[in-house]
């Protein structure tokens, strides 16, 4: 499951309803990760460009990665403005064994940052500032130059 | 026609080309200077896949994106 989520995430009603979908699917662990923004270099907070057809198809295939090992991936993301100490994402893995969620969970995320169609920008009095120095660029780039 | 976007940070209007394949892309945007200097840390997705060669083919209605750095979370 991937939802989109115009300004900040509810995070305690998106961890209860995900905890709830799953309650009774035999499950041993839930894991989830939340990314929350900091105060850091005199920023408002933090803003979101997403490119949802590209985002859909790669979380399809982490999802199917996660059922071949009999795990499920919900991930929920942000749109437009999220300011500080409010939260912008949430990615979880629902497993049979601890083990395998841990693992999932942190080359989930890693590949999320590397290579999800997102793009954050900075908001800093009263700009919205591409973050290129925290960008990276996806595999495969410089094709056309 | 293939449409061309500018995803995320650059500051783009989408393009209507009439060209045949990627080489031809690759040729008119290294002469745009809007979008020159994106060029090499930019993937490409062809009808929303991502494309690792020149190679394909285009055809009227295709799509092309340019995805600039990536950063989510």
């Amino acid at each position: 499951m991937l939802t989109l989520h115009d300004g900040p995430l509810d995070v305690p009603t998106i961890l209860k309803e995900w905890y709830e979908e799953e309650a009774q699917s035999n499950y041993g662990a839930y894991i989830p990760f939340v990314g929350t923004v900091r105060s850091e270099d005199g920023i408002d907070g933090l803003s979101f460009d997403v490119y949802e057809p590209i985002l859909e198809s790669w979380f399809t295939a982490w999802q199917k990665k996660a059922q071949e090992k009999g795990a499920k991936i919900k991930m929920a993301h942000s749109k437009g403005d999220v300011m500080l100490h409010e939260s912008s994402y949430i990615a979880a893995v629902f497993s049979p064994k601890r083990r395998v969620a841990l693992e999932f969970i942190d080359e989930f995320v890693e590949d999320f940052k590397a290579s999800a169609p997102i793009w954050k920008y900075d908001l800093k009095n009263g700009q919205r500032i591409y973050a290129k120095d925290r960008s990276t660029a996806i595999n495969g780039s410089g094709l056309l130059a | 026609m293939v449409r061309v976007e500018f995803l995320g940070p650059i500051q783009k209007k989408a393009l209507e080309l009439d060209i045949n394949n990627l080489n031809e892309l690759a040729k008119i945007l290294q002469h745009d200077a809007e979008v020159s200097d994106w060029l090499e840390s930019c993937a490409v997705a062809l009808n929303d896949t991502l494309v690792t060669n020149l190679e394909a083919t285009l055809k009227d209605g295709d799509k092309i994106s340019l995805l600039p750095p990536v950063c989510g979370g």
